[in-house]
């Protein structure tokens, strides 16, 4: 198994859709065959298309608001005494993560494939909201599926779901989080796929879906690579670039331009929901044991049991609380280009009051997973490394979450 | 030789009606109880499709969602499951009895074992919901190998030139989905149209047994009953889900709408 260099990552599967010979596929239904292939073809056409890439980058600087900013963090980096902790403030995109990007694309497609409903899952809700915004700007008729656990929690997002005139979808079923909310999204697009466009809120599911969420994303490294330029007139000789891991996307957009560099050069860092520190459950298929299974039609490593059934799982980010992950993600850790950790549920925690502390940062849960681990490795490294920390999203919609568990103390 | 499969259908069409195919999920709700509900029902249906139950089905709707859940809440493993059709093919060594679910629990079990293990079970057949044309090629083999019967799907989605290599393709059944929707919606496109394209499907290999199933009910089963076999689960499941709430005999009861379901497609 091995990478390619000068070739995307999200074009480096074989005919059958599988990176490395056995992650990714498309285990569909029989009747998903087929919008799933128009997909395909229109996504390839489109991704070559001038008018379509001028339109794509239209939107991501005036809609979304590209590029978001790359900062260093002064104070942490003091404190920390080691590697300079430095942000790319994703969070500062148009509404607050990089869910918009993939929300933004996808809206668009599904303009281009004459379709006028669209349908998504969310987890944590930004990729709901995003999508919500996106098929009101572009005048579309929008479903959210959630699960009723995340419903709850993270209220704020749903608010923002409802004001943008979309519907949300309570899912009952199962573990009532993301899981069930992409079973049921799917289940939806089986019965609806002749009218209704569906968005897959992460680089999971079937192939196609990966790879759209993917191309969207890569913007973020793009950014990040002039931001090199211009800050270090080069790019530096020590990098970590560390992101936090559910599904993968806001992971897959930071590093996609960085992955060809010697992993010496340029570090890339998952760290994972590790879940409550007494608790077996966790999030983290790729850095505690788990074997490679099927989940919403794409083969990856899976939080699952002997005999194949998907296990809960359990993370106070309700962003990373997914049982599978981006076969994309299992590809760069068994060719080991990236490394995967993860964090607990505490030390995210610790990690938020420490950033809010030193920083003018506002990063969320899931971020705050990564920010954890930077916090740990940086007084350990050298004072020319340059540790990269991606705060993709934003706290507002934690606020309930962060109030119940800071008080607390 | 013909597979029982095969003489299931010659039988119905004997008779001059379709072939009656029910679906329930093994250990729904206990491993005890769907043996016996099997048993029962199968002196109506003429051939049994037995769900191995997954928690996250991609393609089911509620009903057998719930029945799904149901049995692996009760401790259903996929040997039990074995064990299950393994009994009933001890009385009912004549009628076919096909397994159905998701690739993963085929993945987990190792392939070959899967299908050596159905072999000993004297399993007929195999319907894997998400692994479709032409990605299920090998394992169809596989099966064809062993004598299994893998059954291919095709929907209203399903283009002109797929539809003529997947029937091709083809052992000896195929499985249309009467429309776009999950197990149990309700039948929202007209009979004639369902019958229209389910000829188009027959007119390609008529040796093939094409059944129709998705939203198949006591109401809708008669007006297609020009099709070689229909298949009805989720009014089942139901019926087990009611039973249950009602704390009436659920073996008894599922038993009545499989003997009226027949009675409307003799």
């Amino acid at each position: 198994m091995k990478l390619k260099r000068g070739i995307p990552l999200i074009d480096q599967h074989d005919q059958h859709g599988f990176w490395g010979g056995k992650f990714g596929g498309s285990f569909i239904p029989e009747t998903l065959k087929k919008p799933v292939e128009d997909l395909t073809n229109k996504f390839k056409k489109l991704r070559k298309d001038k008018k379509f890439l001028e339109k794509r980058d239209y939107y991501f600087k005036n809609y979304i608001g590209t590029p978001t900013s790359f900062v260093k963090l002064d104070n942490l980096t003091k404190q920390l005494g080691g590697a300079q902790i430095w942000a790319k403030v994703v969070s500062e995109a148009n509404g607050g993560a990089h869910k918009i990007y993939n929300a933004t694309v996808h809206a668009l497609i599904c303009k281009a494939m004459g379709k006028k409903y669209i349908v998504g899952d969310t987890g944590a809700g930004y990729a709901g909201k995003m999508l919500s915004m996106a098929a009101k700007k572009f005048g579309l008729k929008c479903k959210i599926f959630m699960g009723a656990k995340d419903i709850k929690r993270q209220k704020p997002n749903c608010d923002a779901i409802r004001k943008n005139g979309a519907e949300i979808i309570p899912v009952y079923s199962g573990s009532q989080t993301l899981v069930d909310a992409v079973s049921e999204c799917m289940r939806y697009w089986v019965s609806n796929c002749d009218n209704t466009h569906m968005c897959v809120g992460s680089t999971v599911g079937p192939n196609i879906f990966v790879k759209i969420c993917g191309w969207s994303t890569a913007q973020i490294s793009r950014e990040l690579k002039l931001q090199f330029k211009s800050e270090f007139k080069r790019i530096p000789n020590k990098i970590k670039l560390v992101n936090c891991v559910g599904g993968g996307s806001s992971a897959y957009g930071f590093w996609s331009e960085f992955i060809d560099y010697d992993k010496k050069k340029i570090e890339l860092i998952g760290v994972e929901a590790g879940g409550p520190k007494k608790s077996k459950l966790h999030a983290a298929p790729l850095s505690r044991k788990t074997k490679i299974g099927i989940l919403h039609g794409a083969a990856s490593y899976v939080c699952q049991n002997k005999e194949g059934q998907i296990n809960e799982t359990e993370s106070i980010s309700a962003g990373l609380d997914y049982p599978g992950v981006s076969p994309m993600h299992c590809f760069l850790r068994d060719t080991k280009r990236a490394r995967y950790t993860y964090a607990t549920d505490e030390e995210a925690l610790n990690a938020y009051q420490m950033v809010t502390k030193y920083e003018n940062l506002n990063p969320s849960l899931e971020p705050s997973h990564a920010f954890a681990e930077a916090i740990k490795i940086a007084p350990k490294l050298s004072k020319d490394t340059i540790i990269v920390v991606n705060s993709c999203g934003d706290a507002k919609k934690d606020r309930d979450i962060l109030k119940e568990r800071l008080s607390k103390k | 030789m013909s597979s029982l499969i095969n003489s299931a259908f010659q039988n119905a069409k004997s008779e001059g009606r379709p072939a009656l195919l029910t679906y329930t999920v093994a250990g729904d709700n206990t491993k005890k109880k769907s043996l016996e509900i099997l048993k029962s029902i199968s002196n109506y249906a003429d051939i049994c499709e037995l769900g191995f139950p997954h928690n996250t089905p991609i393609a089911d709707g509620g009903q057998i969602q719930t029945s799904a859940y149901r049995a692996i809440k009760n401790g259903i493993k996929i040997n039990d499951v074995f064990s299950i059709a393994k009994d009933f093919k001890k009385i009912k060594k004549n009628k076919p009895i096909i397994l159905m679910g998701y690739y993963n629990m085929i993945f987990q079990y190792n392939e070959n074992k899967f299908l050596d293990k159905c072999k000993k079970s004297k399993i007929d057949g195999l319907i894997v919901v998400d692994l479709p044309y032409p990605e299920n090629k090998p394992f169809a083999a596989k099966c064809k190998k062993k004598g299994i019967n893998f059954i291919q799907l095709v929907s209203p989605t399903t283009s002109k030139i797929r539809l003529k290599k997947i029937i091709k393709d083809s052992h000896d059944m195929v499985y249309y989905i009467s429309m776009l929707s999950t197990t149990g919606g309700k039948l929202k496109v007209s009979s004639k149209e369902i019958l229209e394209r389910y000829s188009r499907i027959k007119n390609q290999d008529k040796s093939k047994n094409v059944v129709i199933g998705f939203g198949i009910t006591e109401k809708t089963i008669k007006s297609l009953k020009k099709a070689d076999g229909l298949v009805v689960g989720s009014a089942i499941c139901k019926e087990i889900t009611n039973s249950i709430n009602k704390r009436q005999n659920a073996v008894t009861n599922v038993t009545s709408i499989v003997k009226k379901l027949k009675n409307k497609i003799r």
